[in-house]
């Protein structure tokens, strides 16, 4: 393995040389390397002259110093390059650059490249990808030219390589027709050019979900450390033509800190507080906001717990109970607990007032899916941990991940208050949802 | 996903030749290397004229182009089809091409001539697309075809092919860079261009091939600034990176005037005077008289046109505008970035990472932008190690006297990780803290100590080589700490840890005379079954211990060395030689030995501890090169300021106006039919808008703070009336507090009796304009702020000032009675922590004092005496927890939001005989009974003796109340002060609470009386669990009182900061704008306490308190509207 490292190691600084032949610059992403996590490249594109797929080696190195894929560095500096990767579905995303570039303009690509992917296949995966070759390899072509980013809407982009679907392959297959859009895109022309033009339905649909996370860090006595909102609105927009959309909320002071889907019109929100935009056509995301930390964060739930190690013993205590705080009434549901045990426990037999529990002896992970939950019975996961024998007790106290999902509840208070639409002369439906998650919530025992 | 299978299936079906199992796997490994006819049938294909067959062959040559198969010996079948009337066919042929024409020059010229016929296309999207894969060729025989290729489309009715004629540059200059001054004429043509379209890409080109050529930006500057909210996300990033640069080179530093030091006193002053700048723009030939800096109204286009891009969804862009602001704005601007990229946080991890690196940088030199982020940067357990580490180091960077303790409090939290590195990392973290702050510095050293006897190796190895570090710094002190060290040789067994025990005492045996002698016999006798290094560092000490204190120790040294003399192992054994030879002198080692001393007790220099990211900011923020704090390929410096302005007039254009009419993106155009500076005025207010939230955020962290308002106003008044000055919170404060007073009184007269002095009037003209003003005044105050954070005295004294003006207003004389009650409050009220800046009001006064009186008095010196002894007492509790016991933290204090500043008097000086006693409620939940009200103590010891024993006896209580006493003092020195917490149920009642304060010698009756908003903690509710809370308890339960609001109390934050410093209240979300609801629950029985105020027009407003308990339903009216009227 070492040998054939050090042989690639050669390879790379000759071929290297030679590229550094050629004037400098002129391309921001030079290639790209899809990798899987044992290691495999499985798709290289190169926007440039062929970078040797040697120059991985760097990186697996990095990876191999890192142990864990998320500890892999996102820029590895090598001799000749820098390789910036995104690690996202167990694939590693690598671009191969040369030249001094804004680091999160490549990241924020390759991210947007997974969007794209998930957007085409429904999920991004090593499968996926290899049976979809050819659509992925025409769709990295046209978002980025010579390696600077030209279409990376995906509105614009399936106006240029239809994505597949279970009927158009088997049209495809009958009448050895393609993929590709048999007109000439216009999107790249259009006057809103991240919507197409000549959007047809017969059911006129807008909905948005108003889904809100929160952050926390509620400390071992339960009192709260650190607790924030973060919400975004997701819309899902069939509308035919070229509608113009208003979106005003009941209590838009709320919102702190918004970014936007580039349609919104920025003008108008800071001026009327009012979202005003021409939507893209079928899923975005139109905004995000942060709650501002002035107002208090309501928690929904608590968690009892009792984690005890003794010293002697190879035994140790385990209890927690979640309970519902500040739930404005609604059901808590979706409940899911995982904590990641110290190292010293080998086994843990627990029961569990309801759901499913699993404890991995390996990684030490335990995860107890708990449900909804009924304050009238609090759901309770109680029992013992087995120590290593002759251990001390360990020094630490697992900390607890807490998930949850509140329906129609948008826990920072945030309500619509109308959607207006302009420029089209039908009516369409109009749909709201609002859902609370938490978001990284954690509760230090 | 489903489509797949189908997808491939349909590969193999189509194709009448292909064997089924090569469809699924077109590219595998086998293909080149045994079997050549398969090669011959994709061959066959390609040269098929069905198209369906053509397609499918370059489906599969494409996937073998992907897995990075060679297929290059098909290139003379594929190149045929680049004409093939097929679109997709055609597209992958030219994906084919642009892979292998380079290795197949020859044939891929066969390809050329279709493309110069594609350029000639009536359809744009052919003569682009041409356009695109004749440039990605590449191929240097047709350079000059490019050449001339790209000069046409540069001149093409289309956009978009004139962006591709953009894209294409860059290519072409790599192929052959000869071509550089042809291509640059492109580029200014092009630069010329006003489509939103072409200007990302053509500035990309631009930063391509002739970064430097800064003179072809001037004419298109003011154009590009415009556009860029319109241009795509990624073309914004490059211009604005591209800008940063330009504007560097000509613009002067607003910041120019300020002198180098950070946290700047005469920050504030300069601030101002960009402001001004900004406001009378129109006028500037006048300013420049007067003002020895204006900004340059372009410099002020460019920052205002980019910070709404702080608010895109992608993170390039908002990195780009947030390293554009820290290079180019004024420091009171800077900070509008903080929020947007604390939001970034949110993201990737990926993401996360480069963000935190630059805020990392950022925060070192602007400490003060992310301070109210503080808890942004709090570290969950999930966090990858690199991003944990990342933020402990921002956490590092915004320690400041004010907020360490709730950091250290963090940290201690941290070190019971699990992730062993993030845990020796924030052992470095507490060192840094101790080494930077040092106030902390010995309680820090003190945990560190503790940590010594932890079973993690590695944190002990690091706790040991932190402490080492910080002892180095000033040995002399911190004997206690060594001693313990040595008594702990007893039990810890990790040898490293021992090791650098032992050095330690060796190098300092001379603080610990006594017992580093018996250190080194325990050693002695342990010496046998010690660890190599450990016998090393024995020998070592030994050594030490002879040439300083030979009397106690030349017989073990002698034992020591010839027990090492015959160790087993051979660095021990020749260590005990040479070491024997240099320090014991015999008639052959005479000259060395003269100088053993020197070479064993050499002044060793301390280590520093400074962050990595120091100095960091060098390097253009967000480029590649910051992150790897190298200079990365083709990195641009970015340069510095000139010292003369460039004419500003190359930037004039001839029709300034042409590019506005343009209007190509119809919606975003609309909005953009006037020359942006024209606008200036009326943009400015709506500007000025959107800073707003940022600061009022800030504030309304600070809304305890505020709160102070009603009641301490009146006591700078009182104070100076009376006469007294604050002799024990030191002369230099008191004489501040005083000046204050006198002016507050100067200026109440002045209303009163309308005389005019020259100041009165300067502040009469600095109030005549209160909006603009405040605004900008309270940016002063919060930079003002840093400067004084820690010295609580003057800081306190300033506030008072502050209070004072805007009691000017004040009408009702009725709160005079409450002031004698309240005199002494204000000395000692607790210093708000500076990440929170004071209150609106206050800061406006704190600026005028300062800018309008400094030709009356010169500032007193800021006093480190008068620093309060909150901070340090709290500490020691803090760090007590700084060991690995499992005691439960107490979260006392945890949450500054609601702390009050409101303080009362238990004992006042005088009666207590030098003891004076002052209490306030602290409104956090009192963790041992959640019944009762926590009460903040704090003794201060004013006599010449100690006080000891201080307790609480013979509490009188109306029955159902209770206390919960605080611990024993023990003693308070002379001079000094303590806090502690006392509970206390005041069973929903504002009756006192009566009870006995004793010291060793006296006993004093004291009373403790809650005003009735101290009764309640704040919860939460939704508005509409607070309509339907508010719809049972009407009737009785509701109490209305109509009042009209003041002038000074009609903004949204004066209302929520009063009401709240009223009661502890929490504030409900509320639909309507002029409505404002608050919710708590009485600390004993429960019952919801809800405050509705509704504004009507004008200042009338009405005043609701609903609860069941009606009593304090009533006072709680009469409270609230006080504070509102006031």
């Amino acid at each position: 393995m070492r040998i054939k490292l050090l042989q690639n190691r050669v390879l790379l600084g000759r071929q290297s040389v030679s590229s550094t032949c050629t004037p400098l610059g002129s391309t921001m992403i030079h290639s790209l390397f899809l990798i899987n996590s044992s290691g495999d490249i499985f798709l290289e594109k190169h926007w440039k002259s062929v970078v040797s797929r040697s120059v991985c080696d760097y990186f697996f190195e990095a990876q191999e110093r890192a142990t864990e894929a998320e500890n892999v560095p996102p820029v590895i500096p090598t001799p000749h390059h820098y390789l910036l990767n995104v690690y996202r579905h167990k694939i590693f995303f690598v671009a191969v650059i040369q030249t001094e570039v804004p680091p999160l303009f490549v990241i924020e690509f390759l991210h947007r490249v997974v969007d794209t992917f998930q957007d085409y296949f429904g999920v991004c995966s090593e499968v996926v990808i290899k049976d979809n070759v050819v659509v992925v390899y025409e769709v990295l072509e046209e978002m980025l030219d010579n390696g600077f980013p030209l279409a990376t809407e995906s509105n614009i982009l399936k106006e240029l390589i239809k994505p597949p679907t279970i009927l158009r392959t088997v049209v495809n297959t009958i009448t050895g027709s393609t993929n590709v859009g048999d007109q000439l895109p216009t999107g790249q022309l259009s006057v809103v050019p991240w919507r197409r033009t000549g959007v047809k339905y017969t059911n006129n649909e807008a909905y948005f979900d108003v889904i809100e996370e929160i952050d926390a860090i509620i400390d071992k006595s339960g009192s709260t450390i650190t607790a924030e909102i973060q919400g975004v609105i997701d819309a899902c927009v069939k509308l035919t033509g070229m509608p113009d959309l208003t979106l005003s909320f009941m209590n838009p002071r709320l919102l702190d800190d918004v970014s936007f889907h580039p349609c919104v019109r920025f003008k108008r929100w800071e001026s009327e507080r009012i979202l005003s935009f021409i939507p893209p056509d079928g899923n975005f995301r139109l905004l995000s906001y942060h709650v501002s930390a002035q107002n208090l964060v309501a928690i929904p739930v608590y968690v009892k717990h009792n984690i005890s190690f003794r010293d002697s013993s190879s035994l140790g205590r385990f209890e927690i109970t979640v309970g519902p705080k500040q739930t404005m009434g609604k059901t808590v549901e979706g409940v899911m607990v995982t904590s990641q045990m110290p190292k010293g426990v080998l086994n843990m037999s627990l029961t569990p007032s309801q759901g499913m529990h699993t404890f991995d002896p390996v990684t030490k992970l335990l995860s107890w899916d708990v449900g909804k939950i009924n304050p009238q019975k609090l759901p309770s996961l109680k029992g013992t941990m087995s120590l290593q024998a002759g251990t001390s007790k360990p020094d630490e106290n697992p900390t607890i991940n807490l998930q949850f999902k509140i329906q129609q509840l948008a826990i920072s208070g945030l309500k619509v208050n109308r959607l207006d639409m302009y420029g089209e002369k039908y009516k369409p439906f109009k749909g709201i949802k609002y859902m609370t998650k938490a978001g990284k919530f954690q509760v230090r025992t | 996903m489903s489509a797949s299978p189908a997808y491939s299936e349909e590969k193999g079906g189509s194709s009448s030749l292909g064997e089924p199992e090569y469809g699924h796997d077109p590219a595998s490994g086998g293909i080149f290397s045994s079997d050549y006819k398969r090669h011959d049938d994709l061959k066959e294909m390609l040269d098929s004229n069905k198209d369906s067959l053509k397609l499918e062959a370059m489906k599969r040559i494409v996937a073998m182009i992907a897995r990075g198969k060679n297929a290059s010996d098909l290139f003379p079948a594929v190149v045929k089809n680049v004409a093939c009337k097929n679109i997709e066919v055609k597209k992958l042929v030219y994906v084919y091409l642009v892979r292998y024409a380079e290795e197949q020059q020859d044939l891929a010229l066969l390809s050329i001539s279709t493309f110069q016929r594609g350029l000639k296309d009536p359809n744009q999207l052919i003569r682009a697309s041409a356009l695109r894969v004749l440039s990605s060729i590449r191929v240097p025989i047709i350079v000059p075809i490019m050449m001339l290729a790209i000069k046409e489309a540069a001149s093409d009715m289309s956009p978009y092919v004139r962006k591709t004629a953009a894209h294409a540059i860059p290519k072409l200059y790599s192929l052959d860079s000869d071509q550089k001054d042809q291509l640059i004429e492109v580029i200014e043509k092009l630069l010329a261009d006003k489509t939103t379209l072409v200007a990302g890409s053509v500035v990309m080109a631009f930063e391509e091939v002739c970064p430097e050529r800064i003179d072809l930006i001037h004419k298109n500057y003011r154009k590009l600034c415009n556009l860029l909210i319109d241009v795509e996300e990624w073309g914004q990033v490059v211009i604005i990176n591209m800008l940063t640069r330009y504007a560097r080179t000509q613009f002067l530093s607003p910041n120019q005037n300020e002198s180098l030091l950070e946290e700047n006193p005469e920050k504030a002053f300069y601030g101002s005077d960009e402001e001004d700048s900004k406001d009378d723009k129109p006028d500037a030939a006048s300013l420049v008289k007067r003002k020895p800096y204006v900004m340059d109204p372009d410099h002020r286009l460019l920052l205002r046109n980019t910070k709404p891009l702080l608010q895109s969804r992608n993170a390039a862009v908002v990195m780009a505008v947030a390293q554009l602001y820290f290079h180019l704005a004024p420091k009171a601007e800077v900070g509008v970035i903080a929020k947007a990229l604390v939001r970034l946080l949110r993201s990737h991890s990926e993401v996360q990472w480069v963000v935190l690196q630059n805020v990392a940088t950022m925060s070192i030199k602007r400490r003060g932008m992310f301070e109210p982020y503080l808890k942004s940067f709090y570290i969950r357990s999930t966090d990858p190690t690199q991003i944990k580490i990342l933020k402990l180091e921002v956490l590092t960077n915004l320690a400041n006297e004010t907020n360490i303790s709730t950091i250290l409090r963090e940290f201690q939290t941290y070190i019971r990780s699990m992730d062993k590195d993030f845990v020796a990392a924030t052992i470095q973290a507490i060192g840094r803290c101790a080494t930077n702050i040092g106030k902390v510095r010995d309680t820090c050293l003190n945990g560190l100590v503790q940590l010594l006897s932890n079973r993690d190796e590695l944190v002990v190895a690091e706790s040991v080589v932190v402490i080492k570090k910080l002892l180095q710094m000033q040995p002399s002190q911190h004997s206690e700490i060594i001693k313990h060290m040595a008594k702990l040789t007893d039990n810890i067994q990790v040898p490293m840890a021992r090791a650098s025990i032992l050095w330690l005492i060796g190098e300092y045996c001379e603080h610990v005379p006594k017992i580093a002698p018996d250190v080194l016999r325990k050693m002695a006798k342990s010496f046998t079954s010690e660890e190599d290094i450990v016998k090393l560092q024995v020998i070592n000490l030994a050594a030490k211990l002879y040439l300083t204190n030979s009397k106690q120790s030349k017989l073990l040294t002698q034992y020591v060395l010839n027990l090492a003399k015959y160790d087993q192992n051979y660095d021990i054994r020749d260590r005990a030689r040479f070491i024997r030879q240099l320090i014991v002198p015999t008639e052959k080692s005479g000259a060395l030995n003269k100088y053993a001393k020197k070479l064993f007790l050499a002044q060793k220099p301390a280590p520093i501890l400074e962050s990595s990211f120091k100095d960091r900011d060098h390097f253009q923020l967000g480029s590649l090169s910051h992150l790897l704090n190298a200079k990365a390929v083709g990195y641009q410096e970015l340069p510095d300021w000139p010292d003369e302005a460039p004419d500003p007039s190359v930037r004039n254009v001839e029709e300034e106006t042409a590019f506005l009419i343009e209007s190509h993106i119809g919606l975003l155009g609309e909005l953009r039919e006037v020359p942006e500076w024209t606008k200036c005025t009326s943009r400015e207010k709506r500007k000025e808008k959107v800073e707003k939230p940022f600061y009022s955020d800030s504030e309304g962290e600070s809304g305890p703070t505020e709160s102070a308002d009603s009641e301490p106003e009146s006591v700078s008044e009182s104070e100076s009336e009376s006469g007294s000055s604050s002799s024990e919170s030191g002369s230099d404060s008191g004489s501040r507090g005083e000046e204050s007073g006198d002016q507050s009184e100067e200026e109440k007269k002045k209303k009163k009796k309308g005389k005019e002095g020259p100041r009165k009037a300067c502040l009469e003209s600095a109030g005549s304009d209160p909006s603009e003003e405040e605004e900008e005044q309270g940016k002063k105050g919060k930079k003002k702020k840093p400067q004084h954070e820690g010295k609580g005295g003057s800081e306190t004294s300033w506030e008072e000032g502050s209070i004072s003006e805007s009691s000017s207003s004040e009408s009702d004389s009725g709160s005079e009675a409450e002031e004698s009650q309240s005199e002494p409050e204000s000395k000692r009220r607790t210093t708000p922590p500076s990440s929170k800046p004071a209150p609106k009001a206050s800061r406006k006064g704190t600026k005028e004092i300062s800018l309008l009186d400094l030709d009356d008095f010169t500032p007193a010196p800021p006093q480190p005496a008068s620093s309060p002894a909150i901070v340090s007492t709290s500490l020691v509790t803090d760090l007590e927890g700084l060991t690995l016991t499992d005691a439960s933290l107490t979260p006392t204090m945890l949450s500054p939001v609601f702390s009050t500043v409101k303080t009362y008097e238990l004992l006042h000086r005088m009666a207590g005989e030098g003891l004076s006693v002052e209490y306030y409620f602290n409104r956090q939940p009192f963790p041992p009974d959640p019944h009762m009200v926590a009460v903040q103590i704090q003794f201060s010891n004013n006599t010449e003796s100690e006080v000891k024993n201080l307790r609480v006896s013979e509490p009188k209580l109306v029955s159902g109340m209770r206390i919960q006493e605080f611990q024993e003092i023990e003693s308070l020195a002379p001079g000094d002060t303590a806090n502690v917490i006392m509970g206390i149920d005041f069973c929903d009642s504002t009756q006192a609470a009566n009870f006995q304060l004793c010291t060793h010698s006296r006993q004093f009756y004291v009373s403790i009386q809650p005003p009735v908003g101290e009764l309640m903690a704040p919860v939460f509710m939704s508005e509409n669990e607070f309509k339907k809370e508010q719809g049972k308890l009407t009737g009785m339960s509701e109490i209305t009182e109509k009042l009209t609001l003041p002038d000074k109390c009609q903004s949204d934050h004066t209302i929520v900061q009063r009401v709240t410093a009223a009661a502890n209240v929490s504030r409900v979300p509320c639909g309507a704008d002029n409505e404002y609801r608050f919710a708590a629950k009485t600390v004993t029985s429960g019952s919801l306490v809800l405050i509705t105020l509704e504004w009507k027009e004008g200042a009338r407003a009405h005043l609701t308190v609903n609860s069941e308990k009606m009593v304090i339903g009533t006072m709680l009216v009469q409270d609230v509207s006080q504070a509102l009227a006031q």
